[in-house]
């Protein structure tokens, strides 16, 4: 078969594919045209469809639990964790446990944190770090942010190292690896409270359960990049291992796990991202630190206090991040011959001295050791009066927003997901997936949401994807004309690409301080936390996207004598459109997880029964909630990666 | 072994990519095309392959890309596994050792060279060089003064303690020349040694390996896509295509009579008096009156030339480099190699 023939017939296939994707299409507008006259059973699922997964999922956890003894094992596991949890407590902030030689004095943190900062990119990136632990101790935070930090300290290294052993036996067994990815797929899709609801049945509330909950959580990234980094070792690499003599162990410690050290450590930095995130959440189980005080703070309606809390989350957040992609991202460097033991050791040397010369002045001044709440510094009153006189300043603005926005777009549109029959919705979907993927996506949609439909929460679940829908929408409206915008000039985007880079590495729970402080407590801070959440990748892979069209591309636009809005839309946004895809996959990620936390300020949708599961400590519950997201975000996912292959295939890009 | 074994010898080696090569291989009959072997959906990159290599000897595959040439060298030492054949180095079928036999056959035996180097990155100089040593589990200073050792030679000293990413590519095969040598093997391969770097490098490096085999006299396959670098180091080139040798002979017989047009097409732009050697065209005496100072049998045409055109003499003497006379050159016969046939 020449190549020609190749082409038609698969322009044929997808001509067909298409046709009967709006045929589908057409029949879901009749099934929504019709709902007043449909059978009940197709209009909402009919109660033999809905089956007790929730009943099953908990008749497994008690059969696990009670009958398998799986409770002593865990529970002896969190014991293990929560002994390592207190010689961590003890030592950052005094907890009177074994070894019981703590609290170290903030000064030796503090210049570690310049020294390590130092060593590792600079001097901008030691001040960040020492920077960090100074406006924590002066803001009388220590306790709260070493709470939190003694649960990252144990969580990430179990993380890191579980981690990297299932990134090892899935590269080596192809059979492990099929197993082990779709359940990778739904564990990086399932909301964070989803993990919470069973690590409270086997393990309990407070720093042990936040810390089990925080590496089962973590884990995920790190198998992904070590499996990325072991595959992309260079084959030459290997073989000159093998004609070297290694054996098998020789070639994976001293061949192919140091080649992978970027990525492995990119996964390092992803497991520790994925810790904080996961902290500040665990407050909800009980996990001291940070986060609880901010949740106290916010539901406390208290700005001043809480952007202070936010200031600091952001910031750990901020060095972490850097420290440890300047970790990946380092590479060896020699000294010249006769360097002496002092130069070739200068930071350990630096590090060791600073922190020797703080402890000992740490027992002369009290200040350099702790500092109490009472001689800590505070810009809660100023905030709080910055905060009122702005909120005063707009507060018809937003009062007026939040009417309209309620009145003529929210409403009407909950209203309209909520009144579509459910079988208009899967033919929808259906459609959607035939014209993108044939019968294939077609059966994956169908299956996905068909799911959702049995579970029993159909409007719940029609809630978020309506708030998820509306945030995605608005956050696009915002988000491409900035990212297009951005993209222009190289300095400009290497700007905002930081900006958004750095907006990723906060915690989730962060965006909800501003919304909370301009809209209050309802509907509209939900999505406006959600729109702000979700804009940002959607910048970020538009800029890209855009960046990444090749120059001979635009250079040939230009001596085809095109404009610059030619060259955009006839050029770039075309070749970008697949990248730009990837941010709009992740944007409804990021916006389901945010709906799913948003739900203690107030919604209807499946977080707000997320967080009843959770009080009640009801597994099935909560794992049927959170599969239900979960689902949403794998379709929406399959949806978008089959395309953009598609495309990126026709584009000839891969 | 006896001194006639060759070092390595292959008989009918194939190798063939695709769901189940054994099996399809088994099925053949005759000797399928390249082409009709890819109907049936393998890849065919060796096809019965049968070489032998002299001790001391420097074998040089040439093909282009996707000859097989790569593949070819990776089953001399079993990097990959061979579909059909043998494959025997001293004497031992290597195809039957167990994995431990032929990690002592690697770390005793045999040198590898790669195109892109193949350094770990994490590692210094000095550490990359060393590599092979620690793996057979020598001990530190012994590692550390037989590494210096082959550093030196290569002339990387004073380097030691770079890392790979801070060398220039030239300096980064160096080192890849050098961890080869580490284990002082008595079977040298290089993948493509040169082909990554500038022509101005590539040569000095070939004048270096030149250098360097004096030196060692190791036996040698060496691959390559360069036909001028084959016929600058080769003692014998293999001229592969779609996985067959299409002629294996020393540069002067290849240049002097390709066997087929697919080398002819390599041969024809070639300056032929500068491969050919006077004793490759000494003939048998047979009664010819000989006279004057013979000629040196490692000297080329163009070397002569100048002695060709002045000279009268229909027939030269023709001696080796112990001086004895092995023959006589046909003054007219070197001259069409020198001028190209008179038409």
């Amino acid at each position: 078969m020449t190549d020609q023939t190749m082409t038609l017939a698969e322009k044929n296939h997808s001509w067909t594919r298409a046709k009967t994707g709006w045929a589908i299409f057409a029949a879901a507008c009749l099934l929504a045209i019709g709902n007043s006259v449909l059978p009940a059973g197709l209009v909402r699922p009919p109660e033999w469809l809905v089956l007790p997964f929730a009943d099953w999922i908990n008749a497994i956890f008690a059969f696990l639990r009670d009958d398998l003894g799986l409770l002593y094992l865990t529970r002896a596991f969190a014991d293990g964790v929560e002994w390592l949890l207190d010689v961590t407590a003890n030592l950052l902030y005094g907890k009177n446990r074994w070894p019981r030689i703590g609290p170290i004095p903030w000064t030796v943190i503090a210049s570690i944190g310049f020294v390590i900062g130092y060593a590792l990119q600079g001097w901008r990136l030691s001040l960040l770090t020492g920077g960090t632990f100074v406006w924590i101790a002066v803001m009388g935070q220590w306790k709260w942010a070493m709470e939190t930090l003694s649960v990252i300290v144990v969580a990430a290294p179990f993380s890191i190292l579980f981690g990297l052993v299932m990134g090892i036996c899935a590269w080596r067994s192809k059979t492990f690896e099929r197993i082990l990815n779709p359940i990778l797929n739904i564990a990086q899709s399932l909301p964070h409270f989803a993990y919470m609801i069973p690590v409270v049945v086997f393990i309990g509330v407070g720093p042990k359960a936040g810390a089990i909950v925080t590496i089962i959580f973590s884990v995920p990234p790190m198998i992904r990049m070590s499996l990325l980094g072991l595959r992309k070792v260079p084959h030459e690499v290997i073989e000159s291992g093998h004609m070297c003599g290694s054996t098998r162990w020789q070639l994976l410690r001293h061949v192919r796990i140091p080649t992978a050290r970027t990525e492995i450590l990119v996964g390092v930095n992803q497991v520790i991202m994925q810790c904080l995130a996961m902290v500040v959440l665990a407050s909800f189980i009980g996990m001291p630190g940070l986060g609880q005080k901010l949740l106290q703070l916010l539901q406390a309606l208290k700005i001043g206090r809480s952007v202070e809390i936010g200031i600091t989350i952001v910031l750990l957040a901020v060095m972490l991040d850097r420290c440890t992609k300047a970790w990946a991202t380092k590479q060896p460097e020699h000294f010249e011959k006769g360097t002496s033991f002092a130069v070739r050791n200068k930071f350990l040397l630096l590090g060791a001295g600073l922190s020797l010369a703080c402890l000992v002045l740490a027992q002369f001044i009290p200040l350099m050791d702790q500092i109490g709440r009472r001689d800590a510094f505070t810009i809660s009153k100023p905030i709080d009066a910055v905060a009122d006189w702005f909120i005063v300043l707009i507060d018809p603005i937003t009062q007026w927003l939040r009417w309209f926005l309620i009145t003529w777009v929210l409403i009407p549109i909950r209203d309209a997901f909520l009144w579509m029959p459910y079988a208009a919705v899967l033919a929808l979907l259906a459609a959607a997936g035939w014209a993108i993927g044939g019968l294939r996506s077609a059966l994956v949609c169908l299956a996905f949401f068909g799911l959702i439909a049995m579970s029993g929460w159909w409007d719940r679940a029609m809630i978020t994807v309506y708030t998820v829908v509306v945030a995605v929408s608005i956050a696009a409206v915002i988000g491409f004309p900035l990212g297009i915008w951005g993209s222009f000039h190289e300095k400009r985007a290497a700007l905002a690409l930081l900006i958004c880079d750095t907006l990723q590495t906060f915690p989730s729970f962060i965006y909800l301080i501003p919304v909370v402080m301009l809209f209050g407590v309802n509907d509209v801070a939900v999505i406006g936390a959600v729109v702000l959440f979700a804009a940002v990748p959607l910048v970020r892979y538009t800029i890209e996207g855009l960046r990444q069209v090749p120059e001979t591309l635009i250079e040939a636009a230009d001596m085809s004598g095109a404009t610059r809005s030619q060259t955009l839309w006839k050029v770039r946004l075309p070749m970008a459109l697949p990248t730009i895809m990837v941010g709009v996959n992740q944007s409804v990620m990021f916006s389901l997880f945010m709906v799913i936390i948003a739900a203690f300020i107030g919604t209807q949708d499946l977080g707000q029964e997320m967080q009843r599961a959770l009080s009640s400590t009801d597994v099935g519950k909560g794992l049927v909630l959170g599969l239900a997201v979960a689902f949403m975000g794998l379709m929406v996912d399959h949806l978008v990666t089959t395309w953009a292959k598609t495309k990126k295939e026709a584009l000839g890009l891969e | 072994m006896t001194a006639a074994t060759p070092v390595i010898s292959c008989k009918n080696v194939w190798k063939l990519f695709g769901a189940n090569p054994e099996q399809y291989l088994k099925s053949l009959t005759g000797n399928p095309g390249f082409d009709e072997i890819r109907q049936a959906g393998y890849i065919a990159a060796v096809r019965d392959v049968s070489l032998e290599i002299a001790k001391g000897e420097m074998l040089v595959i040439m093909g282009l890309s996707g000859s097989g040439k790569s593949t070819f060298v990776r089953c001399l030492s079993r990097l990959i596994d061979i579909t059909g054949g043998e494959v025997r180095v001293e004497g031992q079928n290597i195809g039957d050792m167990s994995e431990k036999e032929l990690i002592d056959l690697r770390r005793n035996k045999m040198g590898m060279v790669f195109q892109s180097f193949g350094l770990l990155p994490h590692r210094t100089v000095l550490d990359n060089v060393a590599f092979p040593l620690e793996m057979r589990g020598q001990d530190r200073h012994e590692r550390r003064a037989r590494a210096l050792e082959v550093i030196e030679l290569v002339g990387l000293s004073g380097r030691e303690d770079y890392f790979p990413r801070e060398l220039s590519g030239g300096q980064q095969q160096r080192v890849g020349i050098a961890r080869s040598l580490a284990i002082e093997p008595d079977i040298w391969f290089l993948d493509e040694p040169f082909s990554a770097l500038d022509p101005l490098i590539r040569r000095e490096m070939q004048d270096e390996f030149l250098r360097l085999q004096e030196m060692l006299g190791k036996t040698i396959v060496f691959i390559t896509h360069d036909f001028d670098e084959a016929l600058r180091l080769a003692d014998r080139i293999a001229i592969m295509k779609d996985g067959v040798v299409e002629q294996c002979a020393t540069p002067d017989q290849i240049v002097l009579n390709p066997a087929t047009e697919y080398v002819a097409k390599f041969t024809e732009e070639i300056e032929k008096s500068r491969v050919v050697h006077a004793g490759v065209l000494a003939r048998e005496v047979n009664g010819h009156s000989l006279t004057g100072t013979p000629i040196g049998e490692k000297q080329t045409i163009s070397e002569l030339a100048r002695l060709l055109v002045n000279d009268s003499r229909d027939f030269l003497p023709v001696a080796n480099t112990a001086g004895s006379l092995i023959g006589a050159m046909s003054r007219q016969e070197a001259l069409d190699v020198l001028l190209g046939e008179a038409s």
